[in-house]
């Protein structure tokens, strides 16, 4: 039977489906649709009325549906080095106008060239594995899915009208962050990352669209200093102007205030929720977390994402009473997860950790995303602050906050190949979190979108020695 | 009655068996030189239960480590990384100890202990340079033993520097040095020396402090040992026993578990 899924879950889930939709409707009605990063001050987007979408949730989402590869591979075919964050690598193939898409079998009216090794093991009535005539397991043909190959929406929309068009058309994987429309213009700004602006660059010139750009110097003191405020709110008015351009309309100072109470709100919500792994046993799997990110990320000025959030913590304050939880095992250890997860080895991730009764009871994005603000100085400010534009202290304040408030056993921080920013400092942050926390730490090796760089025995061989040294610690403490 | 107890470490190149009695004194032990995927564990096993005119129902507890150590369905009465085995043997062996370095056929792992007992560890990245296998495939261009790479380092008059991290990139390095009629001798003592730097950097990362202990079959090689103190410049221990130290953790490991068993 299918899992139940909590009225929380469900609006979340409808949250950012409904953005998507909404941006194909106004893509289809003529209307301007932008693609902007996560933490670009979306109030400005929602004061215009503007259909936004965000190329790195839906990275995440492709990769997470096991297309990272291929697009990966598409955008490296361009001439991107594989170096190259693998976000920005899918993005930069999708903007391109590449699509992962089902394998047509042309002999067949409708169908697809079935993959011969994907699928779950065929059972018979009793439950047990039918097997072949070699002894090999059946693969259960319910289950198995079609090759996927490379496609390219200009060479489609360049055929004549017809049943390859159609067919072609038809074969883009079916899920949303494949059909999410081309851009009309593009919303960067470089707190989340330095990337970010010659990705945002590269696309602009790709699609021939404005660019508007919103520089955040990288903050080598706790707060942000003044002179970089007062240059920030500059872009920001240049932004306001270079909108009203691009929309024909004046900026509505009355939207703009509304967006921002939204935004307030649902960051806010937010915190509410990821304050819940405070509790021990925690009443939810930190990995719901990455889940729910894409609310924060693709409807943070949004009432609706707001609402839903408030509906989760409602469904968290329920489990609590009840003594249930979201995590589907008996809570044993408490870790922080430190970085983006291995998008397309998630249930690699979380195998040992089930085995092992962890819970990811920590993850950085509760601070970054859970900011309020009061003022335009604030909003600046607030915009200051993500986790590869603060400082090494700040940075450190911000986890190991979490990780005494959320009381972790150990950490488990991601090297992520993608994020050489994010994994550069981990090293010195790892050595700070046992030196000051007395945590033990293990680091593994992957990536947030390119399974290329993940080794499952590896990380294994890690979590379960992190295992083993919080086991230890936790005996020498009773 | 006296406890018998087996750890077997299932490495990615060997497979080690270490029967201990009442977690004291080692029965047996045995190492064929092929590991995970191959026959090397199931020899092991015998040959370990052979040398100790024993049989696998005799031993109270069987706990596996290294990179195969759950492929051992039906013996292993229990699986431990072979993070936790390297420190406990290590600690048996050496009971000040502080830090631990193996280096294993695919991966480098540094260790830092407290009491006898794993606190923290850093391994090496996904890349497998530095590693044993690094060593494997030079000696094999070189057309030398793995085995007398250390003995012939200690021959070398000058390092040659072999920059590359790739192995594969280090190679094409080592084969241009030959090709250049350099001395074999001192490209080897260059080969040790940057195994050393991946490994100190490692090292250093959880902190050294003494008594420093390597483990695995590399310890073996006085060159990487050499190498390995001059860049941490702390003297690095090793044992007799030490391509043992994982499958004597095991057991130690496995006595603990068959004591806890007993109650």
């Amino acid at each position: 039977m299918a899992k139940e899924v909590s009225p929380g879950v469900k609006a979340l889930r409808k949250v950012v489906d409904d953005v998507y939709a909404d941006a194909r409707k106004a893509k289809a009605e003529g209307k301007l649709v932008g693609w902007s990063s996560s933490k670009f001050p979306c109030e400005l987007a929602e004061a215009f009325d503007l259909n936004v979408m965000y190329p790195e949730n839906q990275a995440a989402g492709i990769a997470a549906n096991r297309d990272g590869e291929i697009m990966c591979q598409a955008a490296e075919d361009l001439g991107f080095d594989n170096d190259i964050c693998g976000y920005a690598r899918i993005s930069l193939a999708y903007a391109a106008g590449k699509r992962a898409a089902r394998k047509i079998d042309w002999d067949k009216e409708d169908g697809y060239v079935i993959n011969p090794r994907t699928g779950k093991p065929l059972k018979d009535e009793n439950g047990n594995v039918v097997l072949d005539a070699d002894g090999k397991p059946v693969k259960d043909p319910k289950t198995q899915t079609p090759y996927i190959v490379l496609e390219d929406i200009h060479e489609i929309e360049a055929l004549p009208e017809g049943r390859e068009k159609e067919r072609r058309r038809e074969s883009i994987q079916p899920y949303r962050q494949m059909r999410m429309p081309q851009p009309d213009f593009v919303l960067c700004c470089n707190n989340i990352c330095n990337c970010m602006t010659k990705w945002y660059e590269n696309i602009a010139r790709m699609c021939n669209i404005p660019l508007i750009m919103i520089d955040i110097p990288y903050n080598n003191t706790m707060d942000p200093n003044p002179e970089n405020v007062k240059y920030i709110r500059a872009q920001f008015d240049n932004a306001i102007k270079q909108l009203e351009e691009l929309t024909g309309k004046k900026f509505d100072e009355k939207k703009f205030e509304h967006a921002c109470a939204q935004a307030n709100r649902t960051a806010q919500n937010w915190l509410k929720v990821c304050n819940y792994l405070q509790y021990k046993p925690a009443p939810l799997s930190g990995f719901d977390l990455f889940n729910h990110m894409a609310d924060v990320v693709t409807a943070r000025g949004k009432k609706e994402a707001a609402d839903a959030f408030d509906l989760l913590a409602e469904d968290l304050e329920k489990n609590i009473k009840d003594g249930t939880s979201t995590l589907p095992f008996p809570e044993q250890y408490r870790v922080m997860f430190e970085g983006i997860p291995c998008w397309p080895k998630l249930p690699n991730l979380f195998k040992p950790l089930k085995a092992n009764g962890i819970n990811v009871t920590a993850v950085v994005y509760a601070p970054a995303f859970g900011f309020v603000y009061n003022n335009m100085d604030e909003m600046v400010s607030a915009y200051c602050k993500a986790p590869n534009s603060v400082s090494i202290e700040k940075g450190v304040e911000w986890r190991e906050g979490i990780c005494r408030d959320n009381k972790v056993d150990g950490v488990l921080v991601h090297y992520n190949r993608s994020c050489k920013p994010w994994s550069g400092y981990m090293a010195e942050m790892q050595r700070r979190f046992t030196a000051d926390l007395g945590i033990p730490c293990a680091g593994f090796d992957g990536d947030q979108a390119d399974p290329r760089n993940f080794n499952e025995a590896q990380y294994e061989t890690r979590v379960q020695g992190l295992v083993e040294a919080m086991q230890i610690r936790k005996e020498a403490m009773e | 009655m006296s406890i018998y107890t087996l750890g077997i470490d299932v490495g990615s190149t060997a497979s080690k068996c270490v029967i201990l009695k009442d977690g004291s004194e080692i029965v047996a032990k045995s190492l064929i030189d092929v590991g995970a995927g191959t026959t090397g564990p199931a020899r092991a096993i015998d040959a370990v239960l052979d040398a100790a005119g024993m049989t696998h129902e005799d031993m109270s507890f069987t706990l596996a480590t290294g990179y195969g150590r759950n492929s051992l369905d039906g013996i292993a009465h229990a699986q431990m990384s072979e993070l936790s085995c390297h420190a406990k043997g290590a600690a048996f062996l050496y009971p000040d100890v502080h830090t631990v370095i193996d280096i294993g056929g695919q991966d480098v792992k540094a260790m830092h202990i407290e009491n006898g007992a794993l606190v923290n560890f850093q391994m090496n990245d996904k890349c497998a340079a530095g590693t044993g296998r690094f060593l494997d495939v030079m000696a094999r261009v070189l057309e030398v033993k793995v085995s007398e790479l250390g003995d012939l380092a200690e021959k070398s008059t000058k390092r040659i520097a072999i920059s590359s991290t790739c192995t594969v990139f280090a190679e094409s390095e080592v084969i241009s040095q030959l090709a250049q009629a350099t001395d074999k001798c001192d490209i080897i003592n260059g080969i040790h020396h940057s195994v050393a730097n991946r490994v100190v950097g490692l090292v250093n990362r959880i902190g050294v402090q003494d008594r420093v202990v390597m483990t695995g079959g590399v310890a073996q090689n006085k060159g990487i040992v050499d190498s390995l103190e001059e860049g941490l410049g702390h003297i690095v221990y090793t044992s007799p026993l030490t391509q043992y130290v994982g499958a004597l953790g095991a057991a130690l490991f496995a006595y603990q578990k068959a004591l806890k068993q007993q109650r």
